[in-house]
C-alpha cells in the first residue's frame, strides 16, 4: 500500500462519484408515481375549479347539456302534437312544465330533444375552424417570409368577406340538414380570427432558444412545430374552441331563427322562429312569449356556460395558480420561498 | 408608402376573390342554381303556365336565363369573363326576376341606410367599451370592477338576434315607444327636414342599439386588461414625475396604449356587424342590403342574392380598408414589418 494517499477517505470512491449520483431522494414507488400523476391531471384541476365559482359553474353546466343531449334525450319521449292543450303557459302542470306551443306540444321535449343537434353544431364547427385556424396560423407565424404573407393574405381576405352573407349564399345552394353539415359550413367564418391569434403566438415562440436548437439539429420544420410548438399552444387553443364553438352556435341558432337554414327536427332557432312567426310571440309576449323565451334562455344559458368555461380552462392552464394548488410540486416553491425569506 | 400600397391591393385582391367566389359557387357547383331549375321545369315542378310537363330544352334554356341570367350552353371561361367584365366594369349584377329592376339599382339604393345603422351601432359599442374598460381598470378590485365584470360575462352570453327581438317586444310592440318597422315616416318627403330624419333616427334607434351588442361585450374586459397593463410601466411613472396633468396622462399615454390592440378588434367588428345586418334587418323590418338578402334568398332571386353578397363585401372591404390605413397612422409600426424568414 505505498501508493496509498493520505487523503484517500475523504475522496469519494468509483460507486459514488458525483457523476453516479442520480438523486438523494428514495426513488419513487408505483403508487406515489400514479398519486403524482393523478395530481397534476385530475386533482389540480379539479381543486382550481373548485376554488373559481366561474369555473365550476361553466363546467358543470356544459357537463349537463352533454348529459342532457346524450342520456336524458332517449328517456324523454318525442314531442307529438295534440299531446297537450293549445299554447298552454308555464308553470301550470307537470306534464308540460315550461307550456305548450300552438299544437299543444310541450315546450320541455322540445328544448331537450334539439340538444344532441346543437351539440352537434358546435362540435363540428369548432373542431373544423379550429383544425384550419391551428394549421395556417401556425404555419404562417414559423414560417415567415413569403408563407406568412401568402397565408395571411388568404385570412385577410376571409376576414374581409361578410360572414354570414356568404354563408347564406352557401345554404342557398346546398340546403345543408345535416347538423354536421351545419357546422361544417359556419366553421368557414370563424376560423381567419383564430389563425391571427395563433400567428402572433407563434412568432413569440419562435424566437425561443430551444426552437432554434431544434432548427440547429435540422429537424424540419413540421416536426418542429408538431413536438415544439404546438404542444406550447395546445391550452391557448383549448381555451379559443370554446369560444368557436360559441360563436358557432350563435350562427346556427340566428341562421335557424330567421328561416334560412332548412328546418328539420326539432331545434332552438327553428323553435325561436315558429314562437315569432306562429304564435307572434313578440306583439303578443302573454299569449306566445314563453314558447319564444324559453328556447332563448336555454341558448343564453349555453353560451355563458362557454365563456365561463373558456375562462376556467384558462385558470387550469395557468402556470403561477397551478403551482399553487398542486401538492407534489409545490415543495421546491415553498423551499425556494423559505431560502428567500 | 409600402404599406398603404400593399393594404389597397389587398382590398381590390379581395373584391376580386369574393366576385369569383359568386360566380363558382352559382356556376360550377353540382346542384346550383342553374341545374336546381332545370331539374324543376324538367319534372313540371315549377309549370305554372303551360300546366303540363315535357317543354322543349330550349324553352326551358330560355326560362333559365330569364330567372337567373345565366345563358346556360355558354362556354364556362367566356361565362366567367364576361361576369367579371360586367361585375368590376359596368357595375351590372344583372336583373332581379322578383323586382324586374337592376340589382345595382335596388342594392345601392337600401346601402346607405344599412351603413347608417351598422356604423352607428359599431362605434356606439366601441365608445362603450372602451370608456368602461378604462373606469374598471382604474378602480380594479373594487366593488365596481367586481359586478361590472360579471354584469359583462352576461351580456356577452346574449346573441344580438336575441337582444333585437327581446327590445322589440318590450319597447316596440309593449311600450310603443318605438316604431315596429320600417326607416322613415312613410308619410315624410325624404330630404334634409325635420321630420324626415327624426322619422330616420326614431326608426333606426332600435337596429342601433342592438348593433351595439354585437360591438360591446367582451372588448370592455380586454381595454380593462391592456389599461392595467400599461399602468404598471415605467413611463406612467416618470410622466407623473414630471407633473403632467392627469387628464394628459390618461387619454395621451394610458388610453392611446390601450386601445392600439383593440383597433383590430373593430376590424372584424366591422365584418361582422355588417354580417349580423342580414339577421337584424330581418327582425326589424328595415329594408337595407341585408333585408334585401333575405328576402332574395325566400323568393329565390339568384341575381340579387349574388348581387347583395358582392355589396356586402364591398361595403366591409372599404370600411376595412379605412380602419387599416388610419391605423397607420396611430400606430407607426404597423407600417414597418421586418422578419427573418426560416
Amino acid at each position: 500500500m505505498s501508493n496509498t494517499d493520505p487523503n484517500a477517505g475523504d475522496r469519494p470512491t468509483d460507486e459514488s462519484s458525483v457523476f453516479n449520483i442520480v438523486s438523494d431522494a428514495d426513488p419513487l414507488t408505483r403508487k406515489e408515481r400514479l398519486y403524482r400523476w393523478l395530481d397534476i391531471h385530475l386533482f389540480t384541476p379539479y381543486r382550481i375549479i373548485r376554488s373559481d365559482w366561474r369555473a365550476s359553474f361553466g363546467i358543470a353546466m356544459i357537463a349537463l347539456f352533454v348529459l342532457v343531449g346524450t342520456v336524458v334525450v332517449r328517456f324523454t319521449p318525442y314531442p307529438r302534437v295534440g299531446d297537450h292543450p293549445r299554447y298552454a303557459p308555464p308553470f301550470q302542470s307537470l306534464s308540460y312544465p315550461l307550456g305548450t306551443d300552438y299544437g299543444g306540444r310541450a315546450i320541455l321535449p322540445q328544448l331537450i330533444h334539439a340538444t344532441p343537434d346543437m351539440l352537434i353544431i358546435a362540435f363540428s364547427g369548432a373542431v373544423v375552424a379550429m383544425s384550419i385556424g391551428v394549421v395556417i396560423g401556425i404555419v404562417a407565424g414559423y414560417k415567415g417570409g413569403y408563407w406568412d404573407e401568402v397565408l395571411m393574405g388568404i385570412s385577410d381576405v376571409v376576414i374581409c368577406i361578410p360572414g354570414l352573407p356568404l354563408v347564406i349564399v352557401i345554404v342557398a345552394i346546398f340546403a345543408p340538414d345535416s347538423p354536421w353539415m351545419v357546422g361544417f359550413i359556419l366553421a368557414i367564418d370563424n376560423w381567419p380570427g383564430l389563425a391571427r391569434a395563433l400567428r402572433s403566438q407563434v412568432l413569440t415562440i419562435r424566437e425561443e432558444s430551444y426552437i432554434e436548437a431544434g432548427r440547429a439539429m435540422g429537424r424540419n420544420s413540421g416536426e418542429i412545430l408538431w413536438d415544439d410548438v404546438l404542444p406550447q399552444l395546445m391550452p391557448y387553443i383549448t381555451i379559443r374552441s370554446a369560444g368557436a364553438a360559441r360563436g358557432v352556435i350563435f350562427q346556427s341558432v340566428g341562421l335557424y331563427f330567421i328561416g334560412v337554414l332548412p328546418a328539420s327536427g326539432l331545434n332552438w332557432g327553428v323553435m325561436m322562429e315558429e314562437a315569432y312567426n306562429t304564435g307572434s310571440a313578440v306583439s303578443n309576449p302573454g299569449h306566445a312569449g314563453h314558447w319564444l323565451f324559453a328556447p332563448m334562455i336555454v341558448l343564453l344559458l349555453m353560451s355563458m356556460s362557454l365563456i365561463l368555461l373558456s375562462q376556467g380552462l384558462d385558470r387550469i392552464f395557468n402556470p403561477r395558480l397551478r403551482a399553487r394548488h398542486e401538492k407534489t410540486a409545490s415543495e421546491k416553491d415553498d423551499l425556494d420561498a423559505d431560502l428567500h425569506s | 408608402m409600402r404599406y398603404f400600397a400593399k393594404r389597397v391591393g389587398q382590398a381590390i385582391v379581395t373584391i376580386f376573390a369574393a366576385t369569383s367566389l359568386t360566380f363558382v359557387l352559382y356556376r360550377l357547383m353540382p346542384g346550383g342554381p342553374v341545374e336546381a331549375l332545370r331539374q324543376e321545369y324538367m319534372s313540371g315542378e315549377r309549370d305554372f303556365a303551360s300546366g303540363g310537363a315535357g317543354r322543349d330544352p330550349e324553352e326551358i334554356d330560355r326560362l333559365i336565363e330569364f330567372h337567373t341570367g345565366i345563358t346556360p350552353d355558354q362556354p364556362i371561361h367566356i361565362a366567367y369573363y364576361e361576369y367579371m367584365r360586367d361585375v368590376l366594369l359596368y357595375q351590372d349584377f344583372g336583373m332581379s326576376y322578383y323586382y324586374g329592376e337592376p340589382v345595382f339599382d335596388i342594392l345601392f339604393r337600401a346601402m346607405p341606410w344599412s351603413i347608417f345603422v351598422s356604423v352607428y351601432g359599431l362605434l356606439l359599442g366601441f365608445a362603450i367599451t372602451i370608456v368602461l374598460g378604462a373606469v374598471m381598470a382604474f378602480k380594479e378590485g373594487g366593488r365596481f370592477d367586481k359586478v361590472m365584470t360579471v354584469a359583462i360575462i352576461i351580456l356577452d352570453s346574449i346573441p344580438y338576434y336575441v337582444a333585437a327581438v327581446l327590445m322589440l317586444a318590450t319597447l316596440a310592440f309593449g311600450l310603443g315607444w318605438f316604431p315596429t318597422g320600417g326607416r322613415a315616416y312613410p308619410d315624410a318627403i325624404p330630404g334634409f327636414n325635420l321630420y324626415f330624419m327624426q322619422g330616420v333616427l326614431h326608426h333606426g334607434t332600435l337596429p342601433i342599439l342592438s348593433g351595439m351588442v354585437v360591438g360591446f361585450g367582451s372588448g370592455a374586459l380586454a381595454m380593462r386588461a391592456n389599461s392595467i397593463r400599461v399602468m404598471g410601466s415605467d413611463y406612467l411613472r416618470v410622466a407623473e414625475l414630471r407633473g403632467l396633468k392627469d387628464s394628459r396622462i390618461s387619454i395621451r399615454y394610458i388610453g392611446r396604449n390601450a386601445v392600439l390592440p383593440l383597433y383590430t378588434g373593430f376590424m372584424i367588428g366591422l365584418s361582422s356587424i355588417f354580417s349580423s345586418s342580414v339577421i337584424m334587418e330581418r327582425i326589424f323590418t328595415y329594408p337595407g342590403v341585408g333585408w334585401y338578402t333575405f328576402d332574395a334568398l325566400i323568393r329565390n332571386d339568384y341575381p340579387l342574392l349574388m348581387g347583395a353578397f358582392i355589396f356586402f363585401t364591398v361595403i366591409t372591404v372599404f370600411c376595412i380598408l379605412i380602419a387599416d390605413l388610419t391605423y397607420g397612422f396611430i400606430d407607426p409600426r404597423a407600417s414597418t414589418e421586418n422578419k427573418e424568414s426560416y
